[in-house]
């Protein structure tokens, strides 16, 4: 039992982690209905980044800053120099784009930085809190599950009480109209791809320091387990992306906890198979129109 | 008919190709010819059904292992048996391995559309060496794979790399022949149908789900058969070999070849192949602490610049490039400045509640 609770908070720590890189996928979904296979390695830029500026200045949050700057130039770069230059007909051009993207982004990370794995700090102790005899969150999980709170209460307010967010949403799902009524759509997709990788930005750094360290691949299985998280939750769900993302992290924590850590990514695709096989939409998506 | 005499003359000139290469070009010739039966799959798979597969390395590794099982255990079972009963016994496995699982995934990519099926695939690469951990796989040190040695009749004339090459260039061309024939036939015609309008191809009889799940399995067999090669020329079969940096490069073989193309596919097989050993060998010139960071990721960055460039520029590729004929090219009119227009209507319709 105390094991059970032991593995089901260090769940939850990495479903917020989880969850945070589901909802950056969603945002770049729902503003120019794309996944961004590149998410991974845009994210590890923006690591690196903050792992430089930490490592020159001796502060972790000014390299947190940085490193969410460089998310959000990287995405607004990326957006305006490949992925609107490409065929939108098909999803198949902007997918084989963003591998050649992650390609070039990693490997061009391995050439700066060496390939090998940099350890990186946790602001606060890793070490459990004891209460009652049982180990729980350790105040570095209370960091990351406050952060990732905070800001995707930050992005409901923003796409739900601001103008900007009532024109994100209206470019998003009628274009057309949208921009009959002066909204300036091509912008929207920008700052949706901004907002996006610098969100995923956040969700790697708060996950780095918890894992092996910092390598070009750092965040590869991250966007793998928040792929499965935004499927599962519905690809156009921001609250499904939550659900899921705190129900995965809970699975892999409790399969990782019982069975092997080996185990867990096979479970993760046991997972995303089921969910893809019997409801493609995800969990906590509606029903879509049908087409003949 | 004519697709199969040219094959066997294809495979007749490679085989002759092999006198004129050292031992090492041999190896890697053999390796090319692996990777190439792998990327003609991929590339009639994403070119002619619109399907991206990140995860055709594990349909190699697929029919590594079912080739390193099936010729372990026939081995095991008639020791007597001749080199050539556990070859085709191998073969066979890998065949059933690989076409299993690319079964399995068809059914998936029946229901499934583009970024769903890759983000699926995707996922597999990344649980491959789980897989071989928690299934009986051999675990990091992965299957042996039996040794052929030259046969005695030719052991004056060639020597082992060079008999393995043979034998790649075989398996190849029995793989990858097929894969012309549905491609030029009626089932290659149903593939485009279905990409180019799958309402359509349905009202004509065509049946979408159908036709995906077979092009998927097709795709699939000699992916693996691909594996058995490799597993020929390096005698064993690990998951570290089929990582998510090999499942890429299989991409942007056929995508520089020019997806839907198999000659294109050669090309960019042996790209992949030999451009990183070129690079990496001339990166040993440069000062050692710069060399080691250059290894390996200066041909992956490459590859990379070379592929944005080709999705950005030439959508065909380079069998696009060689071929003089002028071609019907994809309509790329939704790059207008509204470039989400033509996508409207999918997001209406799918559209559901805001935030």
């Amino acid at each position: 039992m105390d094991r059970f609770v032991f593995l089901l908070s260090t769940g939850l720590a990495r479903g917020a982690v989880l969850a945070l890189f589901a909802l950056s996928l969603v945002i770049v979904w729902r503003a120019a209905r794309a996944v961004n296979f590149a998410q991974a390695a845009m994210a590890a830029v923006a690591v690196y980044a903050a792992f430089a500026v930490t490592a020159a200045s001796g502060s972790y949050w000014l390299g947190l800053a940085c490193g969410l700057a460089t998310g959000a130039l990287l995405g607004a770069a990326v957006e305006r120099g490949l992925m609107r230059r490409l065929p939108h007909r098909t999803p198949l051009p902007g997918m084989i784009g963003a591998i050649g993207l992650v390609m070039v982004l990693q490997a061009g990370l391995a050439i700066a930085f060496g390939p090998e794995h940099r350890p990186m700090r946790a602001p606060f102790s890793e070490r459990p809190f004891v209460i009652g005899g049982v180990p729980v969150l350790s105040p570095y999980d209370l960091f990351v599950l406050a952060t990732a709170a905070a800001v995707m209460g930050a992005l409901a307010l923003l796409f739900t009480k601001t103008s900007l967010g009532l024109r994100l949403r209206a470019a998003a799902f009628a274009p057309e109209t949208s921009r009959l009524l002066g909204v300036r759509v091509p912008r929207m997709v920008t700052v949706g791809w901004t907002l996006s990788v610098a969100t995923a930005a956040l969700a790697a750094l708060l996950s780095v320091p918890t894992e092996l360290g910092l390598s070009p691949h750092a965040a590869d299985l991250l966007f793998v387990d928040a792929f499965a998280v935004a499927v599962v939750g519905g690809l156009d769900s921001p609250l499904g992306a939550l659900a899921a993302g705190i129900g995965v992290g809970m699975l892999s924590g409790l399969v990782t906890g019982y069975v092997s850590a080996s185990a867990a990514p096979l479970a993760v695709l046991a997972l995303l198979t089921v969910v893809l096989l019997l409801r493609p939409g995800g969990l906590f998506a509606a029903g879509e129109a049908r087409k003949a | 008919m004519r697709t199969t005499l040219r094959a066997a003359l294809i495979a007749l000139v490679a085989i002759a190709a092999t006198f004129g290469l050292d031992p090492f070009r041999n190896y890697q010739l053999a390796t090319a010819a692996g990777v190439f039966a792998a990327v003609a799959g991929l590339t009639v798979l994403v070119g002619l059904t619109g399907q991206l597969s990140l995860g055709h390395a594990v349909l190699m590794a697929a029919g590594g292992y079912g080739y390193a099982a099936a010729a372990t255990a026939v081995e095991d079972a008639a020791p007597g048996a001749g080199p050539a009963v556990v070859l085709v016994a191998g073969l066979g496995g890998a065949a059933a391995a690989s076409g299993a699982l690319g079964l399995l995934l068809g059914l998936a990519a029946a229901r499934l559309r583009g970024p769903y099926l890759a983000g699926l695939t995707l996922a597999l690469v990344i649980a491959l060496p789980s897989a071989a951990n928690v299934l009986p796989l051999g675990g990091d040190q992965g299957l042996p794979a039996p040794f052929f040695p030259v046969p005695e009749a030719l052991s004056a004339l060639i020597a082992v790399e060079q008999w393995h090459a043979w034998l790649a260039i075989a398996i190849a061309a029995v793989a990858v022949t097929p894969l012309a024939v549905i491609r030029g036939g009626r089932a290659g015609l149903r593939m485009r149908a279905v990409l180019d309008d799958e309402t359509a191809a349905g009202l004509s009889g065509v049946d979408p789900a159908l036709v995906k799940t077979g092009a998927f399995a097709a795709s699939a067999i000699p992916a693996g058969l691909g594996g058995a090669v490799l597993a020929v020329a390096t005698q064993q079969v690990t998951p570290g070999g089929y990582g998510l940096g090999f499942s890429l490069l299989l991409v942007v073989a056929a995508v520089v070849g020019g997806l839907g193309s198999i000659g294109g596919a050669a090309i960019g097989a042996v790209l992949v192949v030999v451009l990183p050993w070129l690079i990496d060998t001339a990166a040993e010139a440069v000062p050692a602490e710069l060399g080691r960071r250059l290894d390996g990721n200066l041909a992956v960055l490459l590859f990379g610049a070379v592929v944005i460039a080709v999705v950005l520029a030439r959508p065909d590729g380079v069998a696009g490039l060689l071929n003089r004929l002028p071609r019907r090219r994809p309509s790329t009119d939704d790059t207008a400045p509204s470039n989400h227009a033509p996508l409207s209507t999918t997001a209406l319709s799918k559209s559901t509640k805001l935030l």
